[in-house]
């Protein structure tokens, strides 16, 4: 069992729930509500350093009596220590949780990511869309298990959606509005942007 | 030739043995030429792709069928090669490449995904290109060899070399999408869609 989880336990109290030990790796589950504070403390503590977010995932299982699993794995890179810290969800219920970007810029994707496959909300996340599937997809979040394997619309309608789907509403407002580049382009291409043409500019007017 | 006589014939004239002939001249100089420079706009996904340059490597060398120039843009392209799986989120994309090739154009569907979906019977994978684009000929296999390609490649020179430019039946100019937004009817696109194989086994609802 890995120290940090007594060391968490003493500091938290009633917020950290079982941990439990899997193949070598540790498993702790956490209430929601410490979830940031939690991890913020996981980082910042010297003793802790869990400096390296490996990974943020999601688990639904087959038995319909268990929760959804938020997954976090963890690596101190400097203690060559590595924590799993598990986030129980009830499927039908409040499916919020405080988005960790801001103590990991690399956990934006992968907390769009489990949003889109598993419809889980981030609070606080910069920019909440869909990363995999596009932005108009109207059947859910695939890797739900109440999702159909085939999906719930006919195969006409998918490929109808699919078909009228522009691909360009794929793109991010940043790569739309090329605005690293927008003073250096000709005057009739700025004119253009600025009519909205491509999607909005940041930060212009 | 006959078709031409005959159709010479309906119209109440004598035959024109003169005109089939040349008739049947151009065609044959206009296909050849087609058929022996075919320019193919490369569109691999997955690991088909990687038998696709095996195909353009020196090895196998589809060069030697006259496609050995890789056309990377679709303006300059006549044969559009789906080598791979394709998901629902690039059917805009291969359409709008299909769209963008210049007549006279050809679609090759490469290995069992690009076909038919294979494996992928999913909420994510087309069922078959030719739910989206015409497809000319489909080259079975997971992935094909080279030389299964090369084989398909082969049955598309033989269906150039058919073609005709005096009679349009024999070449199904593709029309835009309708309004609906498809270029089959509804019904088709799910019949063709439908599960087979192992994959019945799969329950549509949850």
């Amino acid at each position: 069992m890995n120290p940090s989880v007594e060391t968490l336990r003493a500091t938290f109290g009633s917020a950290i729930g079982r941990a439990v030990e899997s193949c070598g790796d540790t498993i702790v589950y956490v209430e929601r509500a410490a979830l940031l504070e939690m991890m913020s403390w996981l980082r910042d503590t010297p003793g802790q350093q869990y400096d390296y977010l490996v990974d943020v995932t999601a688990v639904e299982y087959r038995d319909r009596e268990r929760p959804l699993e938020l997954v976090y794995n963890l690596r101190s890179l400097e203690r060559r220590a590595d924590l799993r810290v598990k986030v129980e969800l009830e499927p039908g219920g409040d499916l919020t949780v405080d988005s960790i970007v801001p103590l990991w810029r690399g956990a934006d994707w992968l907390e769009r990511e489990v949003y889109d496959m598993f419809g889980i909300a981030f609070r606080g996340h910069p920019d909440l869309r869909r990363i995999l599937m596009w932005e108009t997809y109207a059947e859910g979040h695939p890797l739900r298990k109440d999702f159909p394997l085939r999906g719930r619309f006919s195969r006409a309608e998918q490929v109808r959606q699919a078909l009228t789907a522009n691909p360009e509403a794929h793109y991010s407002l940043e790569e739309l509005s090329i605005a690293a580049a927008y003073d250096e382009l000709p005057p009739d291409m700025r004119e253009r942007l600025r009519r909205g043409e491509r999607g909005k500019i940041p930060y212009s007017e | 030739m006959k078709r031409v006589l005959e159709t010479k014939e309906v119209a109440g004239q004598s035959p024109n043995y003169l005109l089939a002939k040349a008739q049947d001249l151009v065609d044959w100089a206009v296909n050849s030429s087609r058929a022996n420079s075919l320019w193919p706009m490369p569109f691999g996904t997955a690991c088909c792709a990687i038998e696709f340059m095996a195909t353009a490597a020196s090895r196998y060398d589809f060069a030697r069928f006259g496609m050995e120039r890789q056309a990377f843009s679709p303006r300059q392209a006549d044969v559009l090669i789906c080598a791979g799986r394709l998901p629902f989120k690039l059917a805009p994309v291969i359409r709008r490449i299909y769209d963008q090739m210049p007549q006279p154009k050809w679609v090759i569907s490469m290995g069992a995904c690009a076909s038919t979906g294979g494996i992928f019977d999913n909420y994510a994978m087309v069922q078959g290109i030719d739910t989206i684009v015409p497809v000319d000929v489909y080259v079975p296999g997971c992935p094909p060899r080279p030389e299964g390609l090369l084989y398909g490649v082969l049955l598309l020179h033989k269906k150039i070399k058919g073609e005709s430019l005096f009679d349009r039946a024999a070449r199904r100019e593709e029309q835009p999408l309708d309004e609906r937004g498809l270029r089959l009817p509804p019904e088709q696109i799910d019949e063709i869609s439908e599960p087979f194989g192992n994959s019945i086994h799969q329950f549509r609802s949850a």
